[in-house]
C-alpha cells in the first residue's frame, strides 16, 4: 500500500513569485461559493471585479486613486516589520498624519503653495512619528509587546479625532463633525485634469524607492533586516537594536502619517471621523501579499485597489453586496500566508 | 441610594457583559498560548448570526445556540492557521477580524437587502429577581446572559486551576515542549481552547444585538474586542480580575454616558478613552513584570 508522508523542502527559488498568483487562483475559488449564494454567475462577477474596472479609464484612474493610501501604510507596515517590529497602528499613526494635515492645512494660507506642501508633509510624517512614539519606547525601554499598545492607541485617536470635531472643528455653519476646509495653497494637485488622482499617488511611488533603497542598499536597511530575521544574534554581531528598532518604528509611523496626509490634502480637505475605511490594516494585506518587499508591495496595493474599485462594480452591475470586497482581501490574506509556509513542505510517497 | 447611583450600577453590570465574556474567551486562547486578535470579527459574527437566526427561526435561543456554534468555527479556523500551519498570529488574527466582519456584513445584506427600516427582533427580556424592591429590585433587573457571564467567572476559574483539562491549558500556554514530553497532546488543547473561545467572544457579540439592541447595526461591536486584549492584560490573565476589570470598564461608560445627559459639559471621548489609557498606563507601571502565558505568539513544532 502506498504510504504518504510530509517533509520539510523548501520550494525552489523560481517558484516564490508564483505564491501570490496561485493565492489569487485559490482565493478566489474560494470566492466563487460566496458568489454561488449571491445567485451571481461567478464568470462575470470576476469579469466585474478584475476586467471592468480596467476598461475605462475613469475607474481605471479610481483604481489608482484607491491604491494611493495602501502604497503608503503598505510601505509604513513592510518597513516596521522588516525589523520584526509589529507595528499594527498604522491606522493610529495615518489618523494622526491626517490631524495634523488638516491643521496644517488651514494655518498655510497666503503661502507660496510649493512651501505649504512640502510644510504638509512634514506635518502629516512628524505627527505619524509622535503617534508612533509611545508604543516604540515601550518596546524598547520596558519591552512591552508593541501589537497590543499600537492597536490600542489606534482606538484612542479615534476618541481624540471625535473629540475634535466634535468640539473646536466642529463646522460652525452647518453643524457636520468636519474640520474647517484647508487652504487652496495646501490643496494637492490633481495629476489629471477632472479626476481625483493627485499628487498623493506620485508621493507614495517615491516613498516606496526609498523604502527600497533603504531595507535593500543601506547599512541601515542590513541592520532592520538582521533584527528581523533574529534579533540575538544581531545584538552579537554588535548592531545597537534598541536604537534600530526605534528607528524602525517611528519612520514605519511617519510614512503612516502621510497616507493620512495624503487623504487630507487630495481627497478631503477636511478632516472627518471616516477618513480611513481601515487603510492601516488593508495595509498589512498589502505588505504580506507583497512580500515584504516594497516593490512587491507597491504592486499589492495597485490590486488591492483594483479589487476595491472592481467590488462597487460588482455591486453596481449585479447586485452583489460590496462586502464582498472586504471577504476577497481578507481571505487573500490568510491564503497568501498559508501558502507561504506550505511551500517549504511537500507530500511524498516513502 | 438615589435613583442615579442605582441607575449607574445597574448599567454597568449591562455594558460589562459583552466585555465578560469577550475577555474570558481571549483569556481561554492566550492562556493556551495563542494571542486571538480574530476576538473583534468573532463577536461581530456572534451578533450577527445570533440575530440573523433569531430572525428567521423566529427563536431566540436557536439564535443563541447558532451564534455559539458561528464562533466555535471561527476559532478552529483560527486553530487551523495558528496551530497546524503555526502562521503569524498577530496577521492571522486581524485576517481573521477583517474576514469575519467582511462575511458578517455580506450576508446580512443577502439576507436583509438594503431597507429603509432596520430589521429587528423581540430581544431577550430581563429578569427580576427581586421584583420591585427598592434599590435591589432594579439592580438585579438584568438580561439572563449577565447573570450567566457572572456565573462564568466562578467556573472558568475552576476550569483553569482545577481540572486536569485547565492544567494541559496551562501548560501548553507556558511550555508545549514540556507540556508534549508530559504526555499532553498540545495541538488537540488548543484546538479545543480557541474553539471554546470563539464560543465565548460570539455569545458576547450576541448580547449586543439579541438583548441589549435587538437589531444589527454596522458599528454594534466597535472595539469592544479590542477593549478585551486590553482588560486581559488589566487583570494579569486570571478570571477573577477579569471581572473587575470589566466592571470598572462597564462603570466608567455608564458614568460617562449619564453624565452627558446631566448636560455636564465634559469630553465624553476622554471617558472612553480612559480604559485604554489606563491599560497603557498599566503597562508601563508594570513594565518588565507584565508577562502573560510565555508560550503565546510561539508557534509548536514537533519535529
Amino acid at each position: 500500500m502506498a504510504r504518504w508522508k510530509i517533509e520539510r523542502l523548501p520550494a525552489p527559488i523560481w517558484m516564490r513569485p508564483l505564491i501570490p498568483i496561485a493565492a489569487i487562483i485559490v482565493t478566489f475559488l474560494l470566492t466563487s461559493l460566496l458568489l454561488l449564494l449571491a445567485k451571481a454567475n461567478p464568470f462575470t462577477a470576476f469579469y466585474n471585479f478584475l476586467i471592468a474596472p480596467l476598461s475605462n479609464s475613469v475607474s481605471a484612474i479610481e483604481v489608482l486613486v484607491k491604491a494611493t493610501p495602501l502604497l503608503f501604510t503598505g510601505a509604513a507596515v513592510t518597513f516596521a516589520f522588516a525589523a520584526g517590529y509589529w507595528n499594527i497602528g498604522a491606522e493610529g499613526q495615518l489618523y494622526a498624519g491626517a490631524i495634523a494635515a488638516a491643521a496644517m492645512g488651514i494655518s498655510v494660507k497666503g503661502l507660496p503653495p510649493v512651501l505649504a506642501i512640502l510644510l504638509m508633509i512634514a506635518a502629516g510624517f512628524a505627527a505619524g512619528m509622535a503617534w508612533a512614539l509611545i508604543p516604540a519606547l515601550l518596546k524598547i525601554k520596558l519591552a512591552v509587546d508593541e501589537v497590543v499598545t499600537t492597536l490600542l492607541m489606534n482606538t484612542v485617536i479615534l476618541f481624540f479625532v471625535s473629540f475634535l470635531l466634535n468640539g473646536v472643528w466642529r463646522d460652525p455653519i452647518s453643524g457636520w463633525p468636519q474640520s474647517p476646509t484647508i487652504a487652496n495653497e495646501a490643496i494637492f494637485p490633481k495629476l489629471i485634469p477632472m479626476a481625483r488622482l493627485h499628487l498623493g499617488f506620485i508621493l507614495a511611488w517615491i516613498v516606496i524607492g526609498i523604502v527600497y533603497l533603504v531595507l535593500r542598499r543601506s547599512a541601515l536597511g542590513l541592520r532592520m533586516r538582521s533584527i528581523g530575521l533574529n534579533p540575538e544574534a544581531a545584538r552579537f554581531a554588535g548592531v545597537n537594536v534598541n536604537r534600530t528598532i526605534l528607528t524602525a518604528a517611528l519612520v514605519s509611523g511617519g510614512i503612516a502619517g502621510l497616507a493620512g496626509m495624503s487623504e487630507v490634502a487630495g481627497i478631503q480637505y477636511h478632516l472627518i471621523d471616516a477618513i480611513s475605511p481601515g487603510y492601516g490594516y488593508t495595509g498589512i494585506i498589502a505588505a504580506t501579499l507583497g512580500g515584504l518587499n516594497p516593490l512587491g508591495v507597491g504592486l499589492a496595493s495597485l490590486f488591492i485597489g483594483l479589487i476595491e474599485t472592481g467590488a462597487q462594480s460588482v455591486s453596481r452591475a449585479m447586485g452583489v453586496p460590496i462586502y464582498l470586497g472586504n471577504v476577497v482581501e481578507a481571505a487573500l490574506l490568510l491564503v497568501t500566508l498559508s501558502m507561504l509556509i506550505l511551500q517549504n513542505y511537500r507530500i511524498r510517497r516513502s | 441610594m438615589d435613583t442615579f447611583i442605582v441607575g449607574l450600577i445597574a448599567a454597568m453590570f449591562r455594558v460589562a457583559t459583552p466585555l465578560i465574556f469577550g475577555t474570558l474567551g481571549e483569556l481561554i486562547s492566550e492562556r493556551a498560548g495563542i494571542l486571538n486578535l480574530g476576538i473583534e470579527g468573532t463577536m461581530f459574527l456572534g451578533a450577527f448570526v445570533g440575530f440573523a437566526v433569531a430572525f428567521t427561526s423566529g427563536s431566540l435561543w436557536i439564535g443563541l445556540l447558532a451564534a455559539i456554534l458561528a464562533g466555535v468555527l471561527a476559532g478552529l479556523l483560527m486553530a487551523v492557521l495558528t496551530v497546524s500551519l503555526g502562521l503569524n498570529q498577530h496577521v492571522s488574527g486581524l485576517g481573521m477580524t477583517l474576514l469575519l466582519t467582511g462575511l458578517s456584513l455580506f450576508f446580512f445584506r443577502i439576507i436583509f437587502g438594503e431597507r429603509s427600516v432596520q430589521p429587528s427582533i423581540q430581544a431577550f427580556p430581563t429578569l427580576k429577581p427581586f421584583g420591585d424592591i427598592p434599590v435591589l429590585g432594579p439592580i438585579t433587573e438584568q438580561y439572563a446572559l449577565t447573570y450567566i457571564a457572572i456565573l462564568l467567572v466562578p467556573i472558568l476559574w475552576w476550569l483553569i486551576y482545577r481540572t486536569s483539562f485547565g492544567l494541559q491549558i496551562r501548560a501548553t500556554g507556558e511550555n508545549p515542549e514540556a507540556a508534549d514530553a508530559a504526555g499532553v497532546n498540545v495541538f488537540r488543547t488548543r484546538y479545543i481552547a480557541l474553539g471554546l473561545a470563539g464560543g465565548l467572544m460570539a455569545v458576547g457579540g450576541a448580547f449586543l444585538s439579541m438583548a441589549q439592541l435587538g437589531s444589527f447595526t454596522f458599528g454594534i461591536v466597535n472595539g469592544r474586542g479590542w477593549v478585551c486584549i486590553a482588560l486581559i492584560i488589566f487583570a494579569n490573565w486570571h478570571p477573577v480580575r477579569v471581572l473587575w476589570g470589566a466592571l470598572l470598564f462597564g462603570g466608567l461608560s455608564a458614568l460617562q454616558l449619564r453624565l452627558q445627559s446631566t448636560g455636564l459639559k465634559l469630553p465624553y471621548e476622554l471617558f472612553l478613552a480612559l480604559p485604554y489609557l489606563m491599560t497603557i498606563l498599566a503597562l508601563t507601571l508594570a513594565g518588565r513584570n507584565v508577562s502573560g502565558p510565555a508560550a503565546v505568539l510561539k508557534p509548536y513544532r514537533r519535529e
